[in-house]
């Protein structure tokens, strides 16, 4: 212990230290507490710029070792364990699935061929398809398709759609989302419904939320 | 008889002193019980008084060692996978013997539970219990709180019927919007975000409530959050101490 004693002497003993040079404050406070007092923190402050474990030096490479294996140990178990709750397989129903071939929609025909099954209608312009999720934006029941009306119409609420899927009467606040609608490699219409096309952020414009007809 | 048995070294490494009714004794029955330790060796005259604090801090306790313990009662019974959750349940309910009383007492206790907290939390508020040198105890309180309707909305899903799943449906729709790690929240999708690699991914297991959304919540409903719930209780109780012992009327002798 080579360090540079600070605390080691009585505060009561006359003469203090040079270090505490304290001109007017000294005498006085050697006047208030004439008597040593017995607890007196010894070496409470640890001393400047010490790196403590890390204090690299020969005697303390394993430790330094040690302590970095630790945490390296740590470290890595903690991603491990991360990555562990984010599964590879999942066994749920695929998003994905084949509506069949172009030539079976009727254009100007809302098809409800998918609607109980997939929640989806299918659209079928004379330009192409797009595919509209049905699930009313309101609180989302499934609104029903009418031929007659020329509109979608929630049984719950009263929310409308119009054929293209935007909202025009009561409480729906926002439009119908569209799915992903592209071809598969064999010719056949293929939808995505975790790929959701929102009216409001301009996706409606983006490829995969209209089919232009093909075939 | 019962002199020779107290002679004994077994006795007296149990019962390391007798039971005098002075001053010491009283203390040292606390201090000496790993049970009791966390308790003060003095509790003073205020404390008392049930319309000062309600008492809702140790009913609260006392709601969480009843469901721990009816907890894992349930747990001889209930086997958290789709194909049985549903079953086990309506078994308990109508063929065990005294499964209602166990699965009522969980159920009834857990909406105890949140009340009471609610309630202690409201008194601590009204009596300013909350100020220094009390601040961190709250934050600590605050922290049992989210962990008391956390366990309560995990337990939620457990029945595995229609209204457990459509609860915990729309509970977790409610973790697509979170920022950053939420795949609808502000600046996930810029993350990179997608509904199967976001925050509630890792809480449903999937993309939606199934199988394996029923298992991770039935851990974290019986290993994980009571476990965390525990060390924050200690620490909380602990504060109690520290922070001055249990609040009471400001009175001109103490502090």
């Amino acid at each position: 212990m080579a360090e540079p004693v600070n605390n080691d002497t009585a505060p009561g003993t006359a003469a203090p230290p040079a270090a505490t040079p304290g001109p007017a404050a000294a005498p006085a406070k050697a006047q208030i507490s004439p008597t040593p007092l017995p607890r007196k923190a010894k070496h409470d402050r640890p001393p400047e710029e010490d790196p403590g474990i890390w204090r690299m030096n020969r005697r303390n490479v394993l430790s330094v070792a040690g302590w970095l294996s630790f945490f390296g140990f740590i470290l890595t178990s903690t991603i491990g364990a991360l990555r562990f709750m984010f599964p590879r397989v999942l066994f749920e129903p695929p998003t994905k699935f084949k509506a069949g071939f172009p030539a079976d929609f009727v254009v100007d025909e809302v098809s409800e061929k998918y609607k109980d099954e997939k929640r989806v209608w299918i659209v079928r312009e004379k330009e192409g398809f797009y595919a509209l999720i049905s699930i009313c934006t309101h609180l989302g029941c499934t609104p029903r398709w009418l031929g007659s009306d020329n509109k979608f119409k929630c049984p719950c609420h009263g929310s409308g759609f119009y054929k293209t899927g935007i909202n025009f009467e009561g409480p729906a606040p926002r439009p119908l989302e569209r799915a992903q609608i592209t071809f598969s490699d064999d010719g056949q219409i293929e939808i995505d419904r975790s790929i959701k096309l929102i009216y409001e952020k301009g996706d409606w414009t983006k490829s995969g939320a209209f089919l232009p007809y093909q075939g | 008889m019962l002199e020779a048995l107290k002679k004994t070294e077994v006795y007296k490494s149990i019962f390391r002193h007798s039971y005098q009714d002075t001053q010491r004794n009283r203390a040292l029955q606390i201090v000496d019980n790993v049970f009791l330790h966390l308790h003060p060796v003095r509790v003073p005259r205020h404390a008392t008084n049930i319309g000062y604090t309600w008492g809702m801090g140790g009913i609260t306790f006392l709601l969480f060692i009843v469901l721990t313990i009816t907890g894992i009662i349930l747990m001889f019974y209930y086997r958290p996978t789709a194909q049985y959750a549903y079953e086990d349940m309506k078994y308990l309910m109508n063929d065990v013997p005294f499964g209602p009383l166990i699965r009522n007492m969980h159920r009834w206790g857990a909406h105890a539970m949140v009340l009471t907290v609610m309630l202690h939390m409201f008194r601590v508020f009204l009596t300013g219990s909350y100020k220094p040198p009390r601040q961190f105890n709250w934050v600590v309180g605050v922290l049992l709180l989210v962990l008391t309707l956390l366990l309560s909305f995990s337990g939620y899903l457990l029945p595995w019927d229609q209204l457990a799943i459509w609860a915990v449906t729309v509970g977790t729709n409610m973790a697509r919007a979170t920022p950053l790690l939420g795949h609808e929240g502000p600046f996930g999708p810029q993350l990179g975000m997608m509904p199967d690699n976001d925050v509630r991914f890792v809480l449903l297991g999937g993309t939606e409530v199934g199988p394996p959304t029923l298992l991770r919540f039935y851990v974290g409903h019986c290993i994980f959050l009571p476990i965390i719930a525990a060390i924050f209780m200690a620490v909380h109780f602990w504060r109690v101490r520290k922070d001055g012992g249990i609040s009471g009327p400001e009175t001109p002798t103490k502090n």
